[in-house]
Order: C-alpha cells, then structure tokens, then sequence
C-alpha cells in the first residue's frame, strides 16, 4: 500500500492542473460565445481580422 | 438550403423602409466611451443564428467606414460594434437592417461587464477541483482504510478543503456576517455555522486520529450551494433606471432670447413662465409653451405612443418632451422646468414605481421560516444528547449533522435553475426577462392589458385606396417617394411602380404634404383640405393636379403578427383582456371589437395608471404590454410589464420582459413558460422539504455518518437539478408551433 503513496501527489497535481486551465480559459473569454467558436472554425481566414482588440478579459479600460 | 435568407426579416425590411432600427442619437447615447476617441455599441440582433450569419454581418460592417472592429456573438445573439467618435456616426444599423439583421439597442448586460458572475465561477471551479479530490481519498476511507493510512488521508483531506473554505466559502461568510450585523438572520447563518463547525471538528478528529471526518461534506456543500448562488446571481433582480433615463430626454437647457443682456442659454431651472425660447428643428422641446413664429412638425411619440408627426403653427400650444422634427420654432413658455409635461410625467413614473406592491420572492419567503427551523433542529439535537448521553464530542458530532444535512442545498437550487432554464427557453423564443421575479410574477397573473400603437399594431399604416386608376396611383407612389413622412413611405411602398417621372420644385410641407410640378402642373399629395376639397369622406390623404382630387387614400392600422391567434389564445386560456389607448375612442373599439376585448381609448398617461390601480383594486394581477412613453406609468405599476424591443428605451428599461421578435405570439408564450416554471418550482421545493423531512430525523438520532451525509446531499441536489431539466420538455405533448417558429426564424 505505501508504495503507492507516491500516485496521490500525482493526481493532485494533475486536477490542479487542470483547474488553472480552466481559470485561464475562463479569464480568457472561451466561454463567452460557444456556439460562435464552433461555427467560426468554417470560416477561418488566411488574415486575422481586426477583431482581436474585441477579446474580452484583455481589453476593457473601462470595466 | 441555406438558413441565411431571413424571409419573415426581409419582408419587415421591405415594409418598413430603411429607417427601422434605433435612431443614430439613441444608438449613440446607448454607446459608451473606450477612450482615445473609440466608442462601443451592444446591439441585439435577434435574427443571427448560424456561421453564415456571423460572416456576412462582420464582414459587411468591417467595411464600413468609422467602425474600427465588430463581432457577433452567437450565443447570447448579440453584435459588439467599436467605432471611432468622428462627427457622424457610422451607418451600422442601416447596414445591419439592408442586410436583413434588424439591431435592437437592448441587452441584459449593462455597460459595464459583470464581474460579480465570473468571480462566482471562479470560486465554484476551486470547490469543485477540492471536493472532487476529496471525494476520491474519502472512496478509500470509506473503503475500509484503518490505522495510520486513515491519517495521512485525513491529512491531505484536510488541506484540500482549506482553499474552497477560505476562498469558495466567502459568499456565504459575508453575507451572513452582514445578516447578523443588521441583527437578522438568513440562510447563510446556518450554512455558515455549519460549514465552520464540521470543519473544526473535523480537523480536531484528524489531529486526535478520529474515525469520523466531514471534509467531504463541507467540500461538496459549498459546491453545491455555489451552483446555486451563481445560477441565483444570473436572475437576481437588476436596478431600473425608467426614470433617470426619462429625465435625460429633457434638454439640458434652451436658448433664452428675451433677455436684456442679449439671448444666452440658461439652464432650465432658471427660465421663468413667460420666457421667449428657441427650439432648433432636431430637438425636443424643453419646456412647455405656445408657438410664437415657426412651422414645423412635432413628433409627440414620447407623450402620445403616436407615431405621426402633427403640424403646429403659431398660437398652437406645444408639450415638453415632443420633438421638433423640421423648422426652427420660437416660443413662450408657459411653465417651469418643475410643472412642464415632461417632468410632470417623471413625477408620474416615480410614484407609480414606488407604490408597487413589494413583491417579495419565493426563496426569500422560504428563507425567513428555513433558518429558525434548522437553528433551533440543531440546539434541539445538542441540548437532547447533552442530557441523554452527557459526551460533549458526540453532542457536537450529531449538531453539526443536523446542520450539514439540512443544509439548503436542494432547496438553494430549487428555484434559480428552473429560472436560468425558463430565461434560456424564453431567450430561444426571442423574450429577454429581467429578473428572477419577473417569472414568478408573470406566473400570478390573470388579466393581460394591451396598448394599441406599437404593441398591437406595429405603428406602421397600410394605405388603401379609395379612389383612382392605376395610373394615378403609380403617380401617388412616385411623389410620395420624394417625402419622407411615414404615410407617404406607406404609399410610396404599397403602390410602386418603375416610372421615372421628372419631378420639378419638389417640396415637403410640414404636417400638410409634399408639393411638386410634373409637365406644368401642380400635384399635391397630403391631408385633406390642403392637397383638396375637404369633403372627401373618410379619405386621411389625396393626390390632387392643380386642386383636383385624382386619388384618395386611407390608412389602416398594421397589425403585429399573431396578434389576433394571441389575442384568441390568451382569452381560451381563461385571461382577461383589456385594450387601453391614447389613440382616438373610434378606432380603439373597432380594434378591440375584432380581437374580442373591452376597449378605451383617448386615454392619458395618468388614466391609464389609473386604470391599471383600478385593476388591481380588484384584486387582479394585471400584466401590462406596451411601448411608448405614455405607457411607462401603467407598466411600472403593473404587477408585470413586457414591452417589444422597438419601444422606446424608458418603455424597455419599466418592462419587465422584452420580446426581440416582431411577433406578439411571444406574449401567450412567456406566459405558458412561466407557468411551468412555476409549478416545477413547487414541485422543487416539495422536494427539497420531502429530503429534509426524511434526513433530519435520521441525523437527529445520530446515525448519519460522512459516507451518507455526501450521498444524500448530493442526490438531493442532482434530483431537483433533473426535474428542473424538465421545464419545455414535454414527450407525451405535441406542440409543433413553437418549433416552426424556430425554424423560419
């Protein structure tokens, strides 16, 4: 049994690590429009459009 | 088949004209400043529901001069235009509306972005990565771990509750704190006495190498009760800002021209009665007055609900509030900024919002009995086994029980999931609600009051002609096109024809017509008695060459689609229904006569508040459907008020509900799915109460240990989420139309 002590810090680490994924895609705004994101990957430019000022969480002076 | 060609908005489009849509200074006051000269507008555009739509609508925008970015979010059906503050404002709503996707100035999201929802979610992320963990060293105690490997799992059990304690827990910590401050009692109370006290003795039993530990139930019920909290959070009730948007439609102040020391603008707390004043065409009138020199046209939308300019002249008293919509005017006031229609009518609003009856919600209601039950459960339990048993450990073990197992976590969700799933149903069906309790209380009600102008018909007229050939009325339609008055709009659409003829000397005389010379003579087109003779009979417009009537025209209200199958629909399912408007009596009871309802007309804003009182003086629940600024008292008073999303913004920011669609189907159909909601909600807290029934005696005798504190939390909580899943599921029912509607959308 004891020799297997070693997996719990292991899974700890790996939930955590998944958490802060999801606090960064969270800040990050990926979940502000589910159904755009599925529908924009058609649609996907060669040139980025000038939108990338639009992501929230980076921008907003105001909020 | 390509789901981009929008044929219920293209037909708007075509019968609407290009002008639909905020005006240019709504869209800009709705706008707000990002600095360096760039400003941002939220639109909703209810008709963007595919990839194809998002493409066409950035692409098309992006190419408008002015607009430095725009995206579409498809989710919530909203469109973010930046835009660089340069003297005009680019043209996006008329982009918007050519392509079919007609905005609407009107979100559930304020300005300024909601910080309070994502700090929710942040904190729910760190409950659920602790109790999840938790629950996984928790499997191998319960699974028969003994002696020092017990220990070390209590240990790292231990540590793992400490960030959803200290970070995730602190919703409920201040809340109770400022509960017990103000010396009342909430649900946080009990929630955080519980959670603290398991913890305590928890930590107590692992440092004394106990058997028993809570760390999972103390993980879990913060998970849970967070779901709760951050669904409550997204119905909770939002601030109205009716009258302070009212109050800044007033000008600020006029142009005084009477004074000694020459005309200078003042204020217009400082012009007395009397005072000779300047109304810029453009402008709403700032103070009551007579009109002094000047002939224009006065858009009294704000006052009336009616959308037809009405001509004034000198001699002509004119209202605050209306718009002065194509020459200057000069006048003499005649009242203070404080008794002038437009701040009489702020009065009005003010005092019908605050003699609403405070509606208290249903959580609310159960939280007052809840606390005091649970609280005095606990002590009951503690002070049963100080006496019968006498060990303060297990005295305390048993409390601590009680309080984890009454704990309202079911009852937490049991109403704000059935809301966020009826707000979703009603969001697909174009409807936004405001609130929380505007569901509940669109659930009492039982008589329904319609406005005419804008609500059941959509202020656009259809002409119908009483006189003329073909001939003559392609001509009416080439010269109305010159004007840009709404029945000459109707007219120009309803009879257009490809003849170019050269029209010379066009004119467009305010309130009377528009004037032009065509091969030497002169043709008219207007009211009656100025384009004519004036017996025409009913005829409202004619179409004359040098005096002599060619073609005659009447108008005819434009029903909002579905009006009359609602109409039906509400009165079989038992709803009272009452037509109240400011329109003249005549037409009002025809209306009401063909949709089957009582009728008055003429009305003013205070009588129609005062019928509303009336109403409820019967003991009705009145729901108030309505769009104009007249509107707005009886809407605030009313138990519950809807509004479309073409009102105007006072008239949206009074309403409880919005409906997006041009379609008064939405107004049986937000009723029916507040209904539900409302039974599932009973049927939750029936739940809720029937788990807490079964627990409490069996925490109270003592016999729950941690393994089935978690089980029966948590399936409590999952059973109340599924049956809330239920709301607008329905197998055993057919219901095509709501679909269909869907789809042609």
């Amino acid at each position: 049994m004891n020799d297997f002590f070693y997996l719990i810090p292991i899974s700890i680490v790996l939930g955590l690590a998944g958490l802060i994924v999801f606090l960064w895609t969270l800040r990050n705004g990926q979940y502000d429009d589910l159904d755009g994101a599925s529908e924009r990957i058609l649609y996907d430019e060669d040139r980025p459009r000038r939108d990338a000022a639009l992501d929230p969480g980076r921008d907003d002076p105001k909020s | 088949m390509s789901c981009c060609v929008p044929p219920p908005a293209f037909a708007d489009v075509a019968a609407g004209g290009p002008n639909r849509g905020p005006s240019d200074n709504e869209v800009r006051l709705a706008s707000r400043a990002l600095g360096e000269g760039l400003r941002q507008s939220d639109f909703s555009v209810p008709a963007v529901h595919c990839g194809a739509c998002i493409r066409t609508i950035e692409t098309a925008l992006d190419a408008v001069p002015g607009i430095v970015s725009s995206r579409v979010n498809l989710s919530s059906k909203r469109v973010t235009v930046r835009w660089r503050d340069a003297g005009a404002l680019p043209p996006m709503v008329r982009r918007l509306v050519e392509l079919g996707y007609e905005p609407v100035l009107f979100s559930l999201e304020s300005a300024a972005r909601d910080t309070g929802l994502a700090a929710l979610i942040r904190a729910l992320a760190v409950a659920a990565f602790c109790s999840m963990n938790i629950m996984m060293f928790s499997g191998s105690v319960w699974a028969g771990a003994d002696g020092p490997t017990r220990d070390v799992l209590h240990w790292i059990c231990a540590g793992l509750t400490l960030p959803a304690l200290l970070y995730s827990g602190r919703v409920f910590y201040a809340s109770a704190w400022a509960a017990l401050k103000a010396r009342r009692t909430n649900m946080d109370v009990p929630i955080t006495v519980g959670i603290l006290l398991a913890f305590a003795l928890s930590f107590y039993d692992t440092v004394f190498s106990g058997e028993r530990v809570y760390y999972d139930a103390v993980a879990s019920l913060i998970f849970f009760l967070l779901i709760g909290r951050t669904l409550d959070h997204a119905m909770r009730e939002r601030v109205r800002t009716a009258v302070t948007g009212l109050a800044r439609l007033a000008p600020a102040g006029a142009l005084v021209l009477d004074r000694e020391a020459g005309p200078a603008f003042l204020p217009l707390d400082e012009i007395a009665p009397g005072a000779t004043i300047a109304v810029p065409a453009g402008e709403r009138v700032p103070l009551d007055g007579d009109v002094l020199e000047g002939r224009s046209a006065l858009d009294k939308s704000l006052l009336t609900g009616e959308s037809l300019a009405e001509p004034v002249g000198p001699g002509q008293s004119v209202p605050a509030g209306a718009l002065n919509t194509t020459a200057p005017l000069t006048l003499r006031t005649t009242a203070d900024a404080r008794n002038s229609t437009l701040s009489r009518l702020v009065q009005l609003l003010d005092d019908a919002e605050a003699s609403r009856n405070r509606y208290r919600r249903i959580a609310d209601r159960a939280a007052a009995w809840y606390s005091p039950v649970v609280h005095l459960a606990a002590l009951a339990a503690f002070a049963g086994w100080m006496v019968v048993n006498g060990n303060l450990h297990d005295a305390v073990t048993v409390a601590i029980a009680v309080l984890i197992i009454t704990c309202p976590c079911a009852l937490g969700l049991a109403v704000p999931m059935v809301q966020v799933m009826a707000a979703r149903r009603l969001f697909e069906a174009g409807i936004l609600v405001k609130d929380g309790s505007a569901l509940e209380r669109l659930a009492e009600v039982d008589t329904v009051v319609f406005d005419k102008t804008g609500t059941l018909t959509t202020g656009l007229a259809t002409p119908i002609a009483l006189s003329g050939t073909p001939e003559t009325l392609a001509l009416a339609a080439g010269l109305a096109a010159r004007s840009r008055h709404p029945y000459s709009l109707a007219i120009a659409q309803a009879f257009r024809q490809d003849g170019a003829e050269d029209w010379q000397a066009v004119a467009d005389h305010p309130g009377l017509g528009v004037e032009a010379r065509l091969d030497g003579h002169v043709y008219r087109l207007g009211r009656v008695g100025w384009s004519g003779p004036e017996n025409t009979g009913e005829a409202r417009s004619v179409l004359s060459r040098d005096g002599v009537p060619l073609a005659a025209f009447t108008f005819e209200d434009h029903l909002r689609p579905n009006a009359v199958q609602s109409a039906n629909a509400l009165l079989t399912n038992g709803y009272r229904l009452e037509l109240l408007s400011g329109d003249r009596p005549a037409l009002v009871e025809k209306l009401a006569a063909r949709l089957d309802m009582a009728g008055s007309g003429g009305l003013m804003p205070q009588d129609k508040l005062e019928r509303i009182v009336a109403l409820e003086a019967e003991g009705r629940r009145v729901l108030m459907v309505g769009d104009g600024l007249n509107d707005t008292p009886a809407m605030a008073r009313a138990h519950v008020s809807m509004a479309p999303a073409t009102a105007a913004d006072i008239g949206r920011n009074a309403a409880d509900y919005v409906f997006l669609r041009n379609d008064l189907g939405a107004v049986p159909q937000a009723l029916s799915i507040a209904r539900e909601a409302q039974r599932l909600v009973g049927q939750n807290l029936l739940l809720a109460l029937l788990y807490n029934a079964i627990a409490l005696p069996i925490a109270v005798a003592g016999l729950v240990n941690p393994f089935l504190a978690a089980v029966a939390m948590s399936a409590s909580s999952v059973v109340v989420v599924l049956n809330a899943l239920r709301l607008g599921w329905h197998p055993l029912r057919r219901r095509p139309r709501p679909r269909q509607a869907e789809a042609t959308a």
